[in-house]
């Protein structure tokens, strides 16, 4: 199912790449000599694949060494060298993260000369960092405060930077507070090499050496996706999400305000590490209790309007089809991309304004919901719209600039009022003292019904195609999907590759159901019909896909393309949980997939709470003139360069 | 062949050694050969890290991708240091004959020169060599007429970073990036330019390449220490009445050394440039090899007025300026003991912290990415050693 066609293009110097990738190394036959190699840690005999960092070989033995600049989502650098071991016959010391262990070597991971250097190095960090960890957003989960505990650092010895630069907090997502970078560079290599978007690069020399962005300039007026992956890899509180928790509080104690809040799916496979639990523990039932003790008048599933989403957007999609299949309308953009990552939008905004017209109108979840609340809900609740606040739990930093985008504001208010990462609900349930796991369990509120499976693999990559294609074929085919998958599980658009490609055939089409008989006549035109769709996740990968299409490449014969910003997708955003890693992105999609599997509403237009929606509210049916009103936006040509 | 290079001991090679010579000679050897009458000779990288050029050439021709690159380095930044601009000036022949002579036997097709920016002067010049060795048939296709031999080089300009010097950083700067150093392994000789096998030498390295298949491995192994064979060039400034470029054979003492060029009423003498180590008037009859007091070839003398700490002071100044940046120990060290020297001129440095400098610089020798962080603290350790007195500003004792 994967693509590899296209090359990935090399961004990053050389000196971040361990082994550049010109062309693959030749296969190590099991068995033969070379395969493996005896390497001796502290004592310890072990035997390592040829090629193995000391790092890597260390931990498999369970020999921990500190890192700082390594992160295993990124190419090395091997530049805190806070890693440095012995290795036996060297004259200097080696960094872990960095050095391949091709011959049988001695290593030494705590000798005199290794901690001399490691207190060395860390005192020279804490030198050029602010220090305030009591007022830090990453107090207690600091990886330069662990180390300094570690090591027992009691003083600053080499000194400790006292002036402060003004901390850079233009953006409605990243705050960036360079009194606390210790020119790790992870972000850099986030930015360059993961996201490929690029907005960090370290300039200047020597102890001068800074982060910055082009010319210095505030991030807001920078190409900056708001995908907040730096967020998640910086190993201090230099990066972090722009803070709404305080304004949330402030409407929950406000008697006049009505305060409901939203919560996506990919938070509630996460939630439970805030609270200690093992990667891929759900909290979904727990938290709606807690949310609720907090003072939240109601919780609701954003599930309901990622269902509403499938609905909306594959309606758009099937009205793409037939007016450039059937209708002949050359003028229709596609392949049609998907919106509802507000990180893939803007980085489309920035870096593919071309593309605009292939985006589909339909509005995120979150927005479409923010839409709703004060008008469908403030309406049958006969609430004045005004007193609502409106209060979304995304695990998403960019979700706190799609709030703030000046159009969206389609009920006639601000529809989203404040947007809340994981890791700041997980701190507002600390303060309340509420301990999440150990919870009763409660659903979500009514008028939006319970927990559906189809919006919660939105969470994870490939879960808005699967959702889509769930609909899309029952409603063409009319037979039920578990006909044609077993269980309906779409399995081909599932995984973890960076670009996946898929196609499925339509062999035969069934009557077109009353929801969208205003809009085709018949499915004919799809028989035998070969639906080719594809999924990127990272904008690294996304770009992969772009540039391919823009030249015309066997993506740009795609129907339907789904582009999540975050790797992994939105259960690796930028407001999850730190640490982050390729083990606990598994873990997490594992959850969502394992719960989505225990819900009787798999399909989005058998949600009934959707289904009640268009005949009570948006009564001229998907893509109607009320949606096109509440559910639908457009999108703005930012290119690179910001005045 | 007039030159401006210097000696009493000796006769002057490179003005000795006709261009394509050594060329010719090799070529007509078979590329293991070639290899073996390098290691046979013991010629050692003359850039300052004496690494045996037979052992890396072998390392990067036994390598089986392609293409291979065949670098020269002529990113002199080493401070006190001249000698290749005077090599690159009047005998640019031999090291482009070295560069080829290497090329056939790794097996390059392509070498790239990376001169330094502040030589900028000398591109032209340059330039006009390679188009008339492309005209002569000394690079381009079937050199020599063994057919399949193709090798032709670029010039590149660096753009003023010390650190380029490093060879990794080189390479990165060949290759569009910041001048930062790679971590290795792997060597270039696995992964260098482009990913790909690559021999980088000093541009004198290359010189002496050309002269021993000149004049043979014999002639080159007959001067010299058992472990440093041939002549080496010394770049002499200072306190002295003649600086210049000077041949002599490796293994000459500094005392010998300082009476050729007018300098014996030196203090102390700082050998291999801001990053070699500081050698006091006690030391004046150790050898200058890499057994010994290894070098480069930057000598700068030191009269008996100069002020240690003063001279602590500028290198360290030097190195807090073009540290690349990266790892933490060169990056915030060299500010550290820069700033520790200057504490030592207002007399607030207390014992006890110039033990903690002295732990960081130890720190910076070992734990630093590359050769730049690991050499920086070694004139201001061995000034300390020294000349600790006048550096603590205290009378002798008696």
């Amino acid at each position: 199912m994967s693509d590899k066609t296209t090359l990935p293009k090399r961004r990053a110097p050389l000196s971040q790449l361990l082994q550049p990738d010109l062309e693959p190394a030749p296969p190590v036959v099991e068995g033969t000599i070379g395969a493996k190699i005896t390497v001796t840690i502290d004592g310890i005999e072990t035997k390592v694949p040829l090629g193995t960092t000391i790092l890597e070989a260390a931990k498999s033995i369970g020999v921990k060494i500190p890192t700082l600049c390594y992160h295993p989502d990124l190419e090395i650098a091997g530049i805190c060298r806070i890693c440095v071991v012995e290795v036996e016959g060297q004259r200097t010391l080696q960094a872990a993260c960095a050095y391949p262990i091709t011959d049988p070597i001695r290593i030494n991971t705590y000798s005199r000369a290794v901690r001399l250097a490691r207190r060395n190095v860390l005192d020279l960090i804490l030198s050029e960092h602010c220090g305030d960890c009591y007022s830090c957003m990453k107090n207690g989960n600091c990886e330069l405060q662990s180390l300094a505990e570690e090591y027992g650092v009691d003083e600053f010895r080499f000194g400790h930077l006292e002036v402060p630069v003004p901390v850079d907090d233009s953006s409605y997502s990243v705050v960036r507070d360079m009194n606390k970078c210790i020119r790790c560079r992870r972000c850099v290599r986030t930015c360059i090499d993961l996201q490929e978007v690029g907005v960090y690069e370290a300039v200047n020399r020597s102890n001068r050496v800074s982060i910055e962005t082009f010319l210095d300039k505030p991030l807001l007026t920078v190409p900056c996706i708001n995908c907040g992956q730096c967020i998640n890899r910086c190993p201090t509180g230099a990066l972090y999400a722009k803070p709404a928790l305080h304004a949330v509080w402030k409407a929950i104690d406000d008697p006049a305000k009505h305060v409901i809040i939203q919560t996506a799916p990919s938070p509630r496979a996460a939630m439970g590490e805030m609270f200690g639990l093992e990667p891929g523990t759900t909290v979904t039932y727990q938290m709606n209790t807690a949310l609720k003790r907090m003072g939240f008048e109601h919780v609701f599933d954003t599930n309901f309007t990622a269902d509403l989403t499938i609905i909306e957007e594959g309606t758009e999609l099937i009205l793409r089809l037939y007016k450039a299949l059937v209708q002949g309308d050359t003028s229709v953009a596609l392949p049609q991309f998907t919106s509802c990552s507000p990180g893939w939008v803007k980085y489309a905004e920035h870096f593919w304004p071309e593309f605009i017209p292939n985006l589909s109108t339909a509005k995120s979840p979150q927005q479409m919901f923010g839409a709703l609340i004060k008008t469908y809900y403030a309406e049958k609740m006969g609430l004045d719209p005004a007193s609502v606040v409106s209060v979304a739990l995304m695990p998403c930093s960019a979700k706190k600039f799609e709030c703030n985008r000046p159009e969206m504001n389609d009920s006639g208010y601000k529809d989203v009022d404040f947007g809340l990462t994981t890791r700041e609900l997980g701190s507002m349930f600390r303060q309340a003292g509420l301990h999440v796991p150990t919870m009763p369990k409660s659903d979500f509120d009514d008028p939006f019904g319970g927990a559906t499976g189809s919006g919660l693999i939105f969470g994870a990559t490939g879960g808005v195609m699967e959702s889509a294609l769930r609909t899309v074929l029952e409603l063409v085919t009319g037979r039920k999907l578990e006909t044609i998958y077993e269980h309906g599980d779409i399995i081909p658009v599932r995984g973890f590759e960076g670009v996946r490609y898929a196609e499925l055939t339509i062999d035969e089409v069934g009557p077109v159901p009353s929801i969208l008989a205003h809009l085709v006549p018949d499915w004919e035109w799809l028989r035998g019909a070969t639906l080719k769709v594809a999924i990127a996740h990272g904008t690294a990968n996304a770009r992969k896909v772009m540039e391919d299409i823009k030249a015309g490449g066997h993506f740009s014969k795609c129907h339907f393309v789904e582009f999540m910003a975050c790797p992994g997708g939105c259960l690796g955003g930028g407001g999850q949980p730190i640490p982050t890693s390729k083990e606990i992105r598994s873990a997490r999609a594992r959850a969502i997939y394992g719960e989505e599997k225990t819900l009787d509403v798999r399909k989005s237009f058998e949600n009934p709470a959707v289904v009640r929606i268009y005949e009570e509210f948006l009564t001229d049916g998907p893509c109607g003139h009320k949606s096109h009103e509440l559910l639908h936006t457009g999108y703005i040509d930012r290119g690179k360069f910001i005045e | 062949m007039s030159t401006s290079i210097k000696s009493s001991t000796n006769e002057l090679t490179f003005a000795s050694v006709p261009a394509a010579d050594g060329l010719n000679k090799a070529l007509a050897l078979s590329r293991v050969d070639i290899i073996d009458a390098i290691h046979e000779s013991k010629l050692k990288g003359r850039g300052g890290a004496g690494f045996p050029t037979g052992t890396k050439w072998n390392l990067a021709a036994a390598e089986t991708r392609t293409p291979k690159y065949m670098i020269c380095n002529a990113d002199e930044g080493e401070p006190g240091t001249f000698k290749d601009r005077v090599i690159l000036t009047e005998f640019p022949d031999l090291v482009f004959d070295g560069m080829t002579i290497g090329a056939r036997a790794i097996g390059a097709s392509l070498g790239l020169l990376y001169l330094r920016a502040e030589y900028g002067y000398l591109h032209e010049h340059l330039e006009n060599v390679v188009a008339r060795r492309r005209k002569t048939g000394l690079l381009g296709r079937d050199i020599a007429g063994i057919e399949g031999f193709n090798y032709d080089v670029l010039i590149a300009m660096g753009a003023g970073a010390y650190v380029c010097g490093e060879e990794t950083a080189l390479i990165e700067s060949l290759e569009g990036f910041r001048g930062e150093p790679r971590n290795r392994p792997p060597f270039p000789v696995v992964s260098g330019f482009l990913g790909r096998p690559s021999v980088i030498n000093n541009v004198e390295t290359l010189a002496w390449v050309a002269c021993i298949f000149s004049k043979g491995v014999e002639w080159f192994r007959s001067y010299g220490t058992g472990a440093s064979a041939g002549h080496k060039l010394f770049s002499i400034s200072g306190d002295c009445e003649h600086p210049g470029v000077y041949e002599f054979p490796f293994g000459i003492t500094v005392a010998k050394l300082l009476k050729e060029v007018g300098g014996e009423d030196a203090k102390a003498v700082q050998v291999g440039g801001a990053s070699g180590r500081c050698v006091p008037r006690s030391e004046f009859e150790r050898r200058l090899a890499f057994e010994d007091v290894p070098t480069g070839g930057s000598i700068v003398v030191f009269g008996p007025d100069r002020d240690m700490r003063a001279i602590a002071h500028n290198i360290l100044d030097f190195f807090v300026d073009e540290s690349c940046g990266q790892c933490t120990p060169c990056r915030l060290g060299n500010p550290k003991l820069l700033q520790g020297v200057e504490m030592l001129q207002e007399g607030t440095c207390s014992l006890q912290y110039l033990n903690d400098l002295k732990g960081l610089a130890r720190t910076m020798q070992v734990a630093s990415k590359c050769g730049l962080g690991q050499t920086s603290s070694v004139a201001f350790m061995s000034i300390l050693e020294h000349f600790e007195n006048e550096v603590l500003g205290r009378k002798p004792l008696l």
